[in-house]
């Protein structure tokens, strides 16, 4: 089977299909009603730190630097 | 010591480059390796009066590394006016061909300068921008500074050779002939050292975060540089004729060279254009709207569906050539599933403002952020139109490409661009706001109205011309030959020139804005709370 062929046949079978499932496993990871205390908690990210990095040696968590 | 391994290496690449330009085969070489020759010899100078000088120890982690982002502003800012003064340019030279001057032939016939136009807005311009916004995007939602330390000035004078190397290139005729990757070898051997640069400074300062989660502006950027790492590296796959000259072999040929190339173009559009433009709407939007963005969940899969979709649809460029008909089939099927996640996105950016609209009266700059998500929405709901075959058949090879390219390179990046210029000058300068709000206002009038003129007679002329070149008589003979198509374009070039006047005027207002927010606006009261720790 020359190069060619293989690949046409890999893609639009088995990676089309590994590609497509990926899609969906984070497509429905990000629906899981677990993820929505991390959503929230993304989403403010951008209102936390404008000024100045996190202080360096700081030993809180990440949820309680805010 | 790592002083010494630098001044050993450009005193090298002085020395090679000045061999090279005396070997050089062609004009642009010659010129190119000047170039590097003088700038390896100043760093050696530069260099050489640092070396063994004791330097304070600073205080670095306390602070954003926001030296490297203001000279980003600047050079955004700079490179928008040569590459829109150069763009009106060439529209008048479309609408009257004398000034294709004569004595400045060939360096500044429409077909050098054309390329220097596109580049200029789109990597200079677009480049610059991605590249201080991401910074300061990252070190931001990652509450650290800038990973690498002066890797990032590296960066950011490696990309600004690369533009200097770039468009005298194109001005000499030193050219691959691969739209939008028009520079040669060893420019391109260039970009992609700093480009890995900048993945590493960029990857290093996402792990190096105090943040538990990256924030989704993150995986846009970070989507960008990869992508166009490995766009780059394989579309520019060539061997060079000879070390001392430009000229160098594609290794792909015929329609699989023209296959990649267009993988690569559409995917400049798809990442460079809209990854990394989408990665600043995500945090520029919800900081001027002082509100989180709509959905981050939907924000997320925006950012799957996008990246999974956009880099298959390349093929759409290449309908009715050598491509098998399944490959643009493909092209075509991915562009208009494309539209979901693109309309996705916008609707994301303009939920984020619901309940607080009404800042669009009194804030100009949200105004030019929301105009800007408006041509994202128009321009990716035509680029889909666009890529279907019968659709194709009329629109391809006319002007009204030009048109939709324009309106989401002038609509959708270069306002959400301007909008984050406002937005980050009076901060990086450490001032209390903008100099004039009203000069703002003139900027988005004049932007708004420019593209509306520019993309309105891009249509006009475009379906014109396109049903002007398939009009047949009853006998089946055409009716119209292509110089009758370029003589009713007419008009409509003025006006698309004219559009662009407009435009280059407010992006010239918008320098003088900037300028004197920098020199007159009063400074932010507070002493240097940039130093301050964080409780």
């Amino acid at each position: 089977m020359d190069t060619y062929t293989f690949l046409r046949q890999f893609a639009d079978s088995w990676m089309l299909l590994g590609l497509f499932g990926f899609f969906l496993f984070a497509v429905l990871r990000v629906c899981l009603p677990s993820t929505n205390a991390a959503h929230r908690d993304s989403k403010e990210i951008p209102f936390r730190h404008e000024d100045a990095p996190a202080p360096e040696f700081d030993d809180a968590t990440p949820e309680e630097a805010r | 010591m790592w002083d010494y391994l630098k001044l050993v290496l450009l005193g090298l690449v002085a020395v090679f480059a000045a061999v090279a330009a005396n070997y050089a085969r062609d004009v642009a070489y010659m010129v190119h390796a000047l170039i590097i020759m003088a700038v390896a010899a100043g760093m050696f100078v530069w260099v050489l009066r640092r070396t063994d000088e004791y330097e304070l120890p600073k205080e670095r982690s306390l602070s954003y590394m926001d030296d490297v982002i203001r000279a980003g502003v600047i050079a955004t800012a700079f490179w928008g006016v040569v590459g829109f003064l150069v763009g009106v340019y060439i529209a008048f030279q479309l609408a009257f061909p004398v000034l294709n001057l004569e004595w400045a032939q060939p360096y500044a016939n429409f077909g050098r300068l054309r390329p220097l136009h596109t580049s200029a807005v789109i990597f200079a311009f677009g480049g610059n921008a991605l590249l201080c916004t991401s910074f300061y995007v990252v070190q931001r939602t990652s509450a650290v500074r800038l990973w690498g330390g002066n890797l990032a000035w590296f960066v950011f004078w490696g990309y600004q050779l690369f533009i200097v190397l770039a468009a005298t290139g194109y001005l000499l005729g030193g050219t691959q002939s691969k739209e939008y990757a028009e520079p040669e070898w060893y420019v391109d051997l260039w970009l992609t050292i700093v480009w890995v640069a900048y993945l590493t400074v960029y990857l290093g300062t996402i792990l190096n975060r105090k943040e538990k989660h990256i924030y989704v502006a993150n995986w846009f950027f970070l989507s960008f540089i990869v992508t166009v790492a490995m766009l780059h590296v394989v579309n520019n796959l060539a061997v060079p004729v000879s070390i001392f000259g430009s000229r160098s072999v594609q290794v792909f040929a015929g329609v699989q060279d023209a296959m990649t190339q267009w993988w690569y173009g559409h995917n400049a559009v798809g990442f460079f254009l809209t990854a990394g433009f989408l990665g600043m709407m995500y945090y520029f939007i919800p900081k001027q709207a002082e509100r989180p963005v709509y959905s981050y969940k939907l924000s997320i899969i925006h950012f799957w569906a996008l990246i999974f979709l956009y880099i298959w649809a390349g093929p759409h460029h290449l309908h009715y050539t050598a491509l098998p008909d399944w490959a643009s089939t493909l092209g075509m099927v991915f562009s208009v599933i494309l539209w979901m996640p693109s309309w996705g996105g916008m609707i994301n950016g303009l939920m984020t403002l619901s309940g607080a609209w009404d800042k669009l009266r009194t804030d100009p700059i949200i105004r030019m952020m929301v105009v800007s998500l408006g041509f994202y929405g128009m321009s990716t709901f035509e680029g889909p139109m666009m890529s279907i075959r019968a659709v194709n058949a009329l629109s391809h090879y006319t002007d009204w490409t030009i048109g939709h390219v324009h309106s989401g390179a002038l609509g959708w990046n270069g306002m959400i661009t301007f909008g984050c210029l406002y937005f980050l000058t009076p901060r990086l300068w450490q001032r209390q706001g903008l100099y004039s709000l009203s000069l703002v206002n003139w900027h988005f009038w004049l932007a708004t109205i420019g593209i509306v003129l520019y993309a309105a007679s891009m249509w006009v002329t475009g379906i014109m011309e396109g049903l002007m070149w398939r009009e047949v008589d009853a006998q089946g003979f055409l009716v119209n030959s292509f110089a009758d198509t370029v003589a009713a374009k007419f008009p409509m070039y003025v006006v698309r020139a004219l559009g662009g006047v407009l435009y280059l005027t407010g992006a010239i207002i918008m320098c003088y804005n900037l300028w004197m927010t920098v020199r007159a606006a009063p400074a932010k009261d507070a002493a240097a709370p940039a130093m301050a720790p964080a409780e």
